[in-house]
């Protein structure tokens, strides 16, 4: 029976093998690290495959601009030289280089894509670039020169200043011109300009998107807080019966509830016909309740509940009644006991609420889309409306990023005032 | 029985009874009066009343039928926030958000207290329980006995004059409990309030109270001085609940000269005290303390009855021994002897033979 264990010369403890101690321990360790990480493996590639890499293709989308400079290349070195503020068009070379560039775009079939990327920044150079590509693959270059003329009597537009002035702005490898564009901006003359009022939506897109979470974040606070009070003051049995009903609404389809919405809320729908009827509200100004941001902030509200509700139910499970009752007894009537003893503790339970409906909604689509008209749409439906519709990807993307940093921003911001350690989620 | 004493009573149950669901009464006809400057201590197993009880004299539970007074009014119908009525419970109830002033100054500003008032009395309180380096803590940053005495002085602060502590020291351990028993006590009697104390640990009831109330299944088995309890309980119930005790069964042969012979079902013929015997023939339940059966003869009547009993164990405990023995076919009976230099320790497998005085073993209830 010894009990020193055996030391080596340079003191350290040795195991029973004669391995440092420290070296086999971290053996040991390694093996149960290496196993655990197998197992986690799978998971940690279908993450980092269906989560990152979007994520960091969305970031570099968003940025993107090889189109050009890949398609056009002689073309955009040549129109270095040239001085859009000039008043003049770019020399001849410039245009010959075009010819050949476009000729090859051409064969690549790849012209009506270019022409497609310069048209979100300058309306009418998609069908200029359709209409040159029947014509400038029939060209003999260099023999058909001038070619200045030729692109002019093709169509006028080649000789519109303004048309090379997008292509030259927009020749570089990379751009922020999306950026620029997501915040009602665009790279005019003399470098970033606002945009013309008509043609302004985004930032008014992201403060209506804040400023609706937000409305439906703190009615999620209002309705859910006593509902969440109740289920943990009631005996488990009935709590749990009632917690079903809260969850019911996560067993049907979020688009089968939307619509019930629209068929509550339209002007000849429930509640409407209930008001008009107990004489609440007048037959000819009935109350319109959706297609406009009403609606949206009531499905949305409707459908963002349970997950403030869980989060405050779990939290106050915790609160022992006997806090209520030594605040009595110390003197304190019930509303006292309430606000200065039970409420503070019940915060982290908001907090992690909030934090909830207040991100899933910042990014929400599907109901504002349905129930929100032209004035109640999110910014997230601007976005699928460029991924779907237009096609401007990266604009989509630029914005989607806009929206991925401010929704960290308010994350660090909250973390800085409540303090993310306060937060309890179960 | 309670309206004798009516001028002096502070606080007052009558004929109260409290039934949780209509079926079960958890408290049954419960009577009890203590005076000013009282501390009762509510002693009794594990779901006895004893809490049902506190909290319908702090307000959280209505009594089902009768009547509880303080200080003659009845407070029935007084929600608790305005009883007035200090409370320290099991598991303290210090609020976690707060810090330790905070906590001590709640009640101060509930009551609308000014500002300079509340810190000095905060700062008395704090001195009073001997903690006044931690007011700024949160209760979480306490050992279990600050905690404790944190809140004790929550419910001093606002100078209630009765204070009602459901088992505050039930999460201790013992050398702690030992020190906060101590403190409690001296604290009580300093400031001369009334206590109602409830604890299921015998001990700390005899040592703390000026009465102990023992419960069982709803009722005051008996309400009694620590030193009246341990020496003449009224039941069995109670004989067994404080202190060792030993006892054997037997009937009633006769009663004399207010002692009573009781023949043993194992063999034998004892002198008792009868306490619930009336007549011969009864059963009874008899009742002796370890400490005061003799061995010595000389130390006895000479016309005692005595018990033949083999030694099966002798335990040496340091301040005492502890002799284990058989007798009347029970082999549980205890004997305890002081260790003193003259002591005879008893040899395991000797027979020898045991009495006691009449009034120190008590006839029953079967
Ligand atoms: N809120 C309640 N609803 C129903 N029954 C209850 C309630 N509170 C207590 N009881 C029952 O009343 C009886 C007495 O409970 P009480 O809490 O007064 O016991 P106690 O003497 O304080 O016990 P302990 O020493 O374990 O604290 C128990 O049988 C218990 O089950
Ligand atoms: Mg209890």
């Amino acid at each position: 029976m010894t009990s020193v264990p055996d030391t080596d010369a340079a003191g350290r403890v040795l195991s029973a093998d004669g391995t440092p101690l420290k070296q086999s321990l971290n053996r040991a360790l390694r093996r149960q690290k290496l196993r655990a990480l197998a197992l986690i493996a799978p998971l940690l590639i279908f993450v980092l495959v269906s989560f990152v890499a979007p994520i960091l293709d969305m970031l570099f989308r968003s940025v993107e601009n090889q189109l050009i400079s890949d398609n056009l290349p002689q073309t955009v070195v040549i129109l270095e030289d040239w001085d859009p503020n000039s008043g003049e068009l770019p020399s001849e070379a410039v245009f010959e280089a075009f010819a050949g560039d476009l000729q090859i775009a051409i064969s690549k079939k790849v012209h009506t894509r270019i022409g497609s990327r310069l048209n979100y920044e300058k309306p009418g150079i998609s069908s200029l670039f359709r209409k040159a590509g029947r014509q400038v693959k029939k060209w003999d270059i260099p023999n058909d020169g001038p070619y200045k003329e030729k692109f002019a009597d093709l169509n006028k537009g080649f000789a519109d200043i303004e048309v090379w002035r997008t292509i030259k702005t927009y020749s570089g490898a990379y751009t922020n011109g999306y950026f620029l564009n997501s915040i009602d901006m665009q790279k005019g003359a003399d470098g970033a300009e606002a945009r013309p009022e008509n043609e302004q939506i985004y930032i008014t897109l992201f403060i209506r998107t804040l400023i609706m979470s937000l409305a439906i974040t703190s009615l999620c606070i209002l309705l859910g807080y006593p509902v969440a009070w109740i289920l943990a003051n009631l005996p488990s049995r009935t709590a749990n019966l009632l917690m079903i009903l809260v969850l019911l609404p996560f067993w049907t389809s979020l688009l089968v509830r939307t619509s019930a919405w629209k068929v509550m809320l339209q002007d000849q729908g429930v509640v409407n016909e209930v008001l008009v009827w107990i004489g609440l509200v007048a037959d000819d100004s009935r109350l319109a309740l959706i297609n406009n941001q009403t609606g949206t902030i009531i499905a949305m509200t409707h459908i963002l509940l349970p997950f403030m509700i869980l989060p405050l139910y779990s939290v106050m499970q915790t609160i022992s009644p006997t806090y209520l009752r030594a605040a009595k007894s110390l003197g304190a009537t019930d509303w006292t006991a309430f606000w200065r003893v039970y409420f503070p503790q019940s915060i982290p339970g908001i907090g992690a609420g909030s934090i909830l409906v207040f991100i899933l909604s910042i990014g929400y689509y599907i109901t504002p889309e349905l129930v929100g008209g032209t004035k109640g749409v999110f910014i997230s439906n601007r976005i699928a409306f460029h991924i779907l519709s237009s096609l401007n990807w990266g604009l989509a993307a630029a914005l989607g990023t806009i929206l991925l940093v401010v929704v960290m921003a308010l994350y660090w911001a909250y973390d800085k005032i409540v303090g993310i350690d306060n937060v309890k989620l179960g | 029985m309670a309206d004798s004493d009516q001028g002096g009573a502070f606080v007052e149950f009558d004929r109260v009874q409290k039934s949780y669901d209509g079926e079960n009464l958890v408290v049954k006809d419960l009577n009890l009066s203590l005076p000013k400057g009282e501390f009762l201590t509510m002693l009794g197993p594990s779901g006895s009343g004893k809490t049902t009880c506190l909290m319908m004299l702090a307000g959280f539970e209505t009594a089902t039928n009768g009547d509880i007074r303080l200080d003659g009014q009845p407070i029935n119908n007084i929600p608790p926030h305005k009883r007035g009525i200090g409370m320290v419970f099991q598991n303290y109830a210090l609020f976690p958000h707060m810090t330790v002033a905070e906590n001590l100054s709640f009640p101060l500003e509930v009551r609308k207290m000014g500002k300079s008032e509340r810190e000095a009395k905060v700062k008395h309180v704090l001195e009073l329980v001997q903690m006044g380096e931690f007011g700024g803590r949160r209760p979480s940053q306490l050992s279990g006995g600050q905690q404790q005495r944190i809140a004790l002085a929550r419910a001093l602060v606002f100078e209630a004059e009765l204070v009602l502590m459901d088992e505050p020291l039930g999460a201790l351990d013992k050398q702690l409990r030992e020190t906060m028993q101590f403190e409690i006590k001296r604290i009580a009697d300093d400031l001369g309030i009334t206590v109602v104390y409830v604890t299921h640990d015998q001990t700390e009831a005899l040592t703390m109270s000026d009465r102990v109330a023992v419960f069982e299944d709803g009722r005051i088995q008996q309400l009694a001085p620590p030193d009246e309890l341990y020496e003449s309980p009224q039941n069995s119930f109670v004989a067994q609940f404080i202190g060792e005790n030993n006892t054997l069964e037997g009937t009633v042969k006769e009663i004399k000269n207010g002692i009573a012979l009781v023949q043993l079902d194992g063999g034998g013929l004892i002198d008792c005290k009868p306490v619930n015997v009336t007549k011969a023939g009864e059963r009874t339940r008899v009742s002796i303390r370890p400490e005061r059966v003799e061995f010595d003869k000389t130390r006895l009547h000479a016309d005692a009855h005595t018990l033949k009993a083999e030694v099966l164990e002798f335990i040496y405990m340091g301040d005492i021994f502890r002799t284990r023995l058989r007798v009347a076919g029970q082999d549980d009976f205890i004997i305890k002897s002081r260790n003193a230099p003259d002591q005879v320790r008893l040899e395991p497998g000797s027979e020898i033979e045991i009495g006691w005085l009449a009034e120190d073993c008590r006839a029953l209830d079967a």
